[in-house]
């Protein structure tokens, strides 16, 4: 990658900006002689929400990893902001994922830490100063309404409080791409419309680019049909029969993407598998 | 057992073998990058040295008091009952310091790594490691294979010191040999070419008990489960190679010293 980090005071994220947030290009990956995703083509423009459906087991949480660089593809092209992440190496990384944020299925919050030292982390590692750390985790942590929790240890929160927490650690650094993999999955369905709620406020007031995971149609279709009233500091329903535009599927069986499009298109296909998954 | 499952398992060993390799070179290298990550060196010398004193110190003090209450009545049978210093000192020093430290260290410490890292590893903890920006060969298994060298080294020299004290203790107090004579008999006939076969090895063995936690912790699959069998395997994996180890430096240490 020789035109990484040439200015350093622009986002990577920046560098190319009309290049898409994320595209995949035939991309295949698999595992111990299994193929798990089968030449995958898709991407994410800027500003952009994908909801990514598919049964459990199909490979959506690779799909995540493979956006962030954490596998690489047996074959096919993986590219980030119009990096080719799938040919970068692991240093040069680094610093493109200061312009990513991920939220991991169970948080993996690092027990060992603090919730102040988990929202913080990124910023400790880049030696920022504690004053401006504890500012910035303390505006992650009100986002998410858990300021309250800056000394707790992981063991000490719920499972709902994790992953907001998780969210407060992906947010903290205003990534320009957001990976949620399964925000609510094992969630009772209030904590889950309260992580919805955030993934959607984060979608309307940051405009930030998303591809968000989840077995749960609920929550899909929550994220498609509301949006987040800046005024009133709350999640509201799109008037009838409206969704967000901004918003659109994705969806995966058996390693194949068998949908790519609108809110609308989804619920109107005439495709068998899709038919028998949304009933 | 069928051709193509031999044909698998080898391919899986030279794999094995090619990822370890991998992970430890790599680990090295990172010592000469930035950031160092001095505080986690500091916290890891503290964990696997001072937290290995005690089981160190006991295992010396035992192993000498033993060397010398067997030694010492075999060397009685030829008269030479006075030279018991001497053999608790070439024993300590050169072999049984070095080997029964290490592998004391590899019973506490590459256990502790592979579960550490390996709990890491199934909770997706490494996987958010390296998203947030930091290279977990960087933060966490560099500082233990630096760690792990200095501290096994001093813990070595402590257990020698220990080890000729035990056997100071049974050889005096127990048999009643003169002090004077025992001290004296153990320096007496130790040459640098001793000290420095028993000083090289604990580095070699340090190498070996932190990269083979830490390979195997780094390769967790499985949840608890597979947390388990990665310490289990890292345990035995580091023992194995430390004896074998020590028979290669011991056998290259005298060709290359005569002794």
């Amino acid at each position: 990658m020789a035109d990484l980090a040439v200015q350093q005071d622009v986002p990577e994220s920046q560098v190319h900006p009309d290049a898409p947030a994320v595209q995949f290009d035939d991309v295949s990956i698999g595992f111990e002689g299994k193929d798990v995703l089968d030449h995958l083509s898709f991407q994410v423009r800027r500003g952009e929400t994908r909801i990514l459906l598919g049964p459990a087991g199909v490979g959506k949480s690779v799909l995540l990893k493979l956006a962030d660089g954490l596998f690489k593809p047996d074959s096919g092209k993986v590219f980030v902001f119009g990096y080719e992440i799938s040919a970068m190496r692991e240093e040069d990384l680094f610093r493109l994922r200061e312009s990513i944020g991920i939220v991991f299925q169970e948080g993996a919050l690092f027990d060992s830490l603090t919730v102040r030292d988990n929202v913080g982390y990124r910023l400790t590692e880049q030696h920022v100063p504690d004053d401006q750390i504890d500012k910035r985790v303390t505006e992650a942590l009100r986002f998410v309404e858990l300021e309250h929790t800056l000394t707790k240890l992981p063991s000490e929160l719920s499972g709902g409080m994790r992953r907001r927490v998780a969210i407060a650690r992906a947010i903290i650094t205003k990534p320009d791409l957001i990976l949620y993999d399964s925000p609510t999955g094992g969630l009772d369905p209030i904590t889950s419309t309260t992580i919805i709620e955030l993934v959607i406020k984060q979608r309307d007031v940051y405009g930030t680019s998303s591809i968000v995971v989840t077995h749960r149609l609920q929550d899909a279709f929550m994220l498609a049909s509301h949006h987040f009233n800046k005024e009133t500091e709350q999640m509201e329903p799109l008037p009838e029969g409206t969704t967000d535009s901004s918003t659109s599927f994705l969806v995966l069986h058996q390693g194949k993407m068998v949908f790519d499009g609108s809110t609308h298109d989804l619920v109107h296909s005439d495709d068998e598998f899709l038919k028998q998954y949304l009933a | 057992m069928p051709l193509s499952s031999v044909d698998a398992a080898a391919k899986r060993g030279v794999s094995a073998v090619q990822q370890y390799s991998l992970l430890s070179a790599r680990a090295v290298g990172n010592l000469f990058r930035r950031p160092l990550y001095g505080a986690d060196i500091i916290t890891q010398a503290d964990l696997i040295g001072i937290g290995s004193l005690p089981i160190v110190i006991l295992t010396g003090f035992f192993t000498g008091g033993v060397l010398a209450l067997q030694s010492a009545s075999t060397l009685a049978q030829f008269g030479a009952a006075a030279i018991t210093g001497q053999l608790v000192s070439f024993s300590m020093i050169k072999e049984l310091g070095p080997v029964l430290t290490s592998l004391m260290v590899s019973g506490r410490n590459a256990s502790g790594m592979a579960s550490e890292l390996g709990s890491m590893m199934v909770t997706e903890q490494i996987d958010a490691m390296r998203a947030l920006g930091t290279d977990p060969l960087k933060k966490l298994v560099m500082p233990r294979i630096v760690a792990t060298v200095i501290m096994l080294f001093f813990l070595t020299i402590v257990s020698d010191a220990v080890g000729i004290l035990g056997g100071a203790f049974v050889a005096v107090i127990m048999l009643g040999q003169d002090a004077s004579q025992y001290f004296h008999t153990v320096y007496q006939s130790l040459q640098y070419a001793d000290i420095l076969q028993g000083l090289v090895k604990p580095i070699f063995f340090g190498f070996i008990i932190s990269t083979i936690g830490c390979f195997y912790g780094m390769n967790t699959r499985g949840g608890t489960q597979g947390v388990g069998r990665s310490t289990t395997q890292a345990v035995v994996v580091s023992s194995v190679l430390i004896i074998a180890m020590d028979f290669v430096i011991s056998r290259f240490m005298i060709g290359v010293f005569g002794r």
